[in-house]
């Protein structure tokens, strides 16, 4: 991954790689994704966990690529307000699931 | 025709209730007497300039805490409404429709528009002068916070006299508070009230995080900050990712209702158990956003009248960050009965209590800080003092309403109800009344009277305990909670008759209180110093009350306990040192007020189903807004010779 | 390319929407606000997941997904995502005109998204009778995907004032700071959606 000095290079001018890199690697993962699904030829279970591992990475290119996650100074709040997010979702729908796994 | 007005009129206004005629009556003329007042002595304008359009924190905090005494005051009324029909068995002084619509307010109003007003205005009052900040760090969303709160809160109480008042609890379970068991405006006001002061709470959040994280004063490092301080952070923190969760469920509820969805329905696959998974998910971290800003104010409290530095800070604070993760893990425990399978039980008990751990460590921190302390009984130190007993009760039961297998006892019994008082007033409400007295001066430039501040005290702590812990033994002895009569013969009586009396004197010990606030206001002693208690944080540094910017230089901080150390080096004159540099501020502004009242309409107009009139006012709300984004000339600079002059006048110029 | 003044070069490179103790501050306070956002669309997935099954006899999910249609939907805005991301490029190039012909760019996905967004909802309740009140499955896919929808359609009006007071105004500290983060919101609203497109069409292709 490129570290602040090239961003900083890039912002002076230049090709935004980047940016391109992203939308490469998103609409890749994308792909694989739904091949995963429409070739019906995996499991249930590896199926879905396999899409979701996707749309985990998926979201960190976004927000490391396209949404400067880890620059400016308050970096380090800023993933912990992204990161918190992340626990306080996972723990509502994995603990909503499985709470409610009588009526699913 | 005239049919059809009448008609309308008896549905829109509850009518054929006296108690509700009286609410009227009283309601039109406290309106004529406050618009009388103001037209009298021409303060219309000053309203509108000094506070309508506000977006001084100082100011807006204390909005908030007179809002919140008047919500106590509200709730108040509706408890003692409730101890009065259920004091003797089989009384017929409220029926069971007015029972269930008193406590569905009391519950709500002393949760969301009391306890949180109370906490925010504290937060709004202490936290910028605490770190060394002018304001907060978004002052114009701070108003909007506000009157979105007052709007919600408004809407809310509307519903007593206008529709009728929502009847399915705090917690408005479904599917009893869906469309087809309870029609009707009522369970929309709660909705949508909440709904309105709700997303002002979560933009409350967002701005002191981003306050504290990045506003404070030059050498303040995170553990150098005072301890309210470091609490109003996790709580702002917990606002921010427990917010959302309310905002969801009153929205799929809202839309259930009024647009026909199967979120919580019995029919069409509805899962009416998921409101209660979602309302708890919210529910249990809000139970910490109301305690935590309390154990920050009993720290400065204690720390402060004990003369001594606080006991293990450190342990405080990694307490309070090990609680704001645990607290969104526990929730399950309200609805333990509900029938899970084991294992779920097993890990929220375990949970639940796993969170007793960090707030037991607290406990012993006050009690060390008090151990060979210099302790000076003052009121506020005698509401800290109370809540660690009091508190403690709760706790414990607390830990007892955990084991999940007993809970299948005590769930829905008195016993909870007196557990969760407790906490409620024993931690929350003793903590802002604390809170009140520590920061009166601070907020009014006098001290509230020490005596009458005693006096309501003892009379408030003590009937407080009359009142609470005889509902364990009666919810042991099998009251249930809820109940809006009971029958001869079951041995209940005589607890009932002393609750309410416990009851009924937490009222005068309220009263008491109150007419120490006029008491002071008239007669009080004046704080010309701004440090009345011997203060150790920065908000004493500067004036009582603190001047507009707050301070004319931004102190530098060395140590945590900072005004404490600037007396020792004898360095506290430094901030009203000329020569000064102009100060930059916000302008003041009347969006907020108005985008508030627009949304209040809207809001209105839900509750009804009139979209001709929530479908305008909506679109307002979206101008104000964009009329806001293209607004560029919004801040000002306090020029020099102002803040000499202003300086000059408190005395602190040389 | 560098109209606006640009940073001495003894300081370190910083851009101009955190040149502003202001522009710092409401950089941080978008980043909270959007930790609140995961958490409210995290409670619609939840709820869309645990009524999944909840059919009622009404249409399943696998009636109803087409693939070529969220497919086009998915690179709408992922590709808006990447335009939007070039905006802000510029942006760091001081250029305001690059910054509007990549957010106008954007907009145009966004608006195609949402054509296509209220056209499968729109056909998904004239021809297989699937609206809101149907059944609970339903009710949960409509307000969580209409909820990003909303979201995506707020974007576009906010997106449009701002490009608006950027020509009027040009790369300022306050323009560079309000194109930074509505920025931020279109590219939270593709993470969004990926979801989206994992918990609610793949995953109701599989179940
Ligand atoms: C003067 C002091 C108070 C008295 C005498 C009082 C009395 C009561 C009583 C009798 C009930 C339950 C009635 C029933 O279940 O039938 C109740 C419920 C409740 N109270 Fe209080 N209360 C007081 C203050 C407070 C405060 C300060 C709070 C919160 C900060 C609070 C929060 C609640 C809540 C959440 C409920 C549950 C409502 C429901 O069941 O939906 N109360 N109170
Ligand atoms: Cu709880």
């Amino acid at each position: 991954m490129m570290n602040e000095n090239v961003e900083q290079h890039n912002a002076h001018g230049g090709f935004p790689w980047k940016h391109v890199i992203g939308l490469i690697l998103s609409l890749a993962l994308t792909l694989i994704a739904l091949w995963i699904v429409v070739s019906y030829s995996f499991s249930t279970t590896f199926t879905l966990a396999s899409i979701i591992i996707l749309a985990i990475f998926q979201a960190l290119i976004q927000l490391l690529f396209f949404m400067h996650l880890n620059e400016s100074k308050s970096r380090v709040w800023q993933i912990i307000a992204i990161g918190f997010g992340f626990f306080t979702a996972a723990t509502v729908v994995v603990g909503s699931l499985w709470i409610m796994a009588y009526s699913l | 025709m005239i049919a059809d007005i009448k008609a309308f009129l008896s549905d829109f206004l509850v009518l054929g209730d006296p108690l509700i005629y009286g609410a009227d009556i009283s309601i039109v003329l406290s309106m004529v007497a406050i618009v009388f007042v103001l037209s009298y002595f021409k303060k219309w304008k000053w309203l509108w300039k000094e506070w309508l359009t506000t977006i001084d924190a100082k100011k807006i905090g204390i909005m908030y805490i007179i809002a919140a005494l008047l919500m106590l005051f509200r709730g108040g009324i509706d408890a003692l409404l409730m101890r009065s029909q259920i004091t003797f068995p089989n009384e017929g002084f409220l029926d069971s429709q007015h029972y269930n619509e008193i406590f569905t307010t009391h519950g709500t109003i002393m949760i969301l528009f009391m306890a949180m007003p109370f906490i925010v205005g504290m937060m709004n009052v202490a936290v910028p002068l605490q770190i060394g900040a002018r304001d907060v760090a978004f002052p114009y969303l701070n108003a909007l916070s506000f009157w979105l709160f007052f709007v919600g809160a408004m809407l809310f109480n509307l519903s007593f006299v206008i529709g009728g008042s929502p009847d399915a609890g705090w917690t408005s379970y479904t599917p009893l508070a869906g469309a087809k068991l309870d029609p009707g405006p009522g369970e929309n006001y709660y909705l949508i009230g909440l709904q309105l002061a709700g997303i002002g709470t979560l933009a409350t959040g967002v701005n002191f995080m981003a306050t504290i994280l990045k506003m404070r004063a030059p050498g303040m490092t995170l553990f150098k900050m005072p301890m309210f301080t470091w609490s109003s952070l996790i709580t702002s923190l917990i606002i921010v990712f427990a917010f959302p969760v309310l905002t969801v469920a009153l929205a799929l509820l809202t839309i259930d209702r009024l647009f026909g969805a199967h979120f919580f329905t019995i029919a069409s696959g509805g899962s009416p158990m998921m409101w209660a998974n979602l309302f708890w998910i919210w529910g249990h971290p809000e139970v910490y956003i109301v305690i935590l800003p309390a154990f920050g104010i009993f720290s400065e409290v204690i720390s402060t009248f004990s003369h001594k530095k606080l006991f293990g800070y450190k342990a405080m604070v990694w307490s309070m960050v090990l609680i704001s993760a645990l607290s969104f893990v526990v929730w399950l425990h309200h609805f333990f009965t509900m029938g899970n399978t084991a294992a779920v039980n097993s890990v929220f008990s375990i949970s639940t209590m796993a969170i007793a751990i960090p707030t037991g460590v607290k406990i012993f921190n006050w009690l060390f800080t008090l151990n060979k302390g210099r302790i000076e009984f003052s009121t506020a130190m005698l509401w800290a003092l109370a809540f660690i007993p009091n508190f403690l009760i709760g706790g414990l039961t607390g830990v007892m309403l955990a084991i999940a297998p007993a809970d299948y006892q005590y769930h829905n019994s008195y016993f909870l109800v007196a557990h969760f008082h407790s906490v409620l007033i024993g931690g929350t409400v003793f903590g802002m009344f604390a809170a009140l007295h520590y920061w009166w001066p601070k907020m009014f430039g006098h001290v509230l009277n020490e005596k009458l501040g005693k006096i309501s005290f003892w009379i408030f702590m003590v009937s407080f305990n009359i009142c609470f812990l005889p509902m364990y033994f009666v919810g042991l002895m099998g009251m249930t909670r809820r109940m809006y009569t009971y029958p001869e013969g079951l041995g209940w009586m005589p607890l009932n008759v002393v609750i309410t009396i416990g009851a009924f004197g937490m009222g005068i010990g309220f009263i008491v209180m109150v007419y120490n606030i006029y008491w002071s206001a008239r007669y009080g002693k004046r704080d010309k110093t701004g440090d009345p208690w011997g203060g150790r944080t920065l908000e004493w540094a500067t004036t009582s009350p603190a001047v507009e910017y707050n301070f004319a230089h931004i102190p530098k901080v060395e140590t945590a306990d900072a005004f404490l150390h600037m007396k020792e080096k004898g360095t506290t004159g430094q901030i009203s040192k000329a020569p000064f540099k102009p100060i930059h501020m916000p302008n003041n502004s009347g969006k907020p007020f108005i985008q508030a009242w627009l949304m209040f309409f809207a809001g209105f107009g839900l509750v009804f189903e009139w979209y001709w009139l929530a479908i305008p006012a909506a679109a307002a709300t979206m101008l104000v807004m964009a009329f806001r984004s293209f607004e560029y000339h919004d801040h000002h600079y306090i020029p020099v010779e102002e803040i000499e002059r202003t300086e000059s006048a408190t005395g602190r110029l040389n | 390319m560098s109209s606006v003044a640009s940073n001495q070069s003894n300081k370190p490179y910083e851009p101009l929407e955190y040149s502003t103790e202001d522009g710092r501050l409401r950089i941080l306070g978008f980043w909270i606000f959007l930790g609140a956002e995961i958490v409210l669309f995290s409670c619609l997935f939840a709820t869309y997941l645990v009524v999944h099954s909840h059919t009622a006899g009404g249409p399943t999910s696998k009636e109803l997904y087409d693939v070529k249609e969220f497919m086009i939907e998915t690179f709408l805005l992922l590709i808006s995502s990447f335009t939007c991301g070039l905006g802000t490029h510029e942006l760091r190039r001081h250029n305001a005109k690059g910054i509007i012909i990549w957010l106008i760019i954007t907009l145009l996905l966004g608006l195609g998204f949402i054509y296509m967004e209220v056209n499968e909802f729109v056909k998904y309740a004239t021809e297989e009778g699937a609206t809101v009140g149907r059944s609970a499955f339903l009710s949960g896919f409509f307000v969580l995907v209409g909820t990003h929808g909303a979201h995506v359609s707020l974007g576009i009006l906010w997106m449009t004032s701002i490009i608006i007071q950027l020509a009027k105004r040009g790369v300022t500290a306050v323009t560079a700071r309000k194109v930074f983060i509505v920025g931020l919101y279109w590219h939270f609203l593709d993470v969004v959606w990926i979801f989206i497109f994992t918990a609610v069409y793949l995953t109701g292709m599989v179940l």
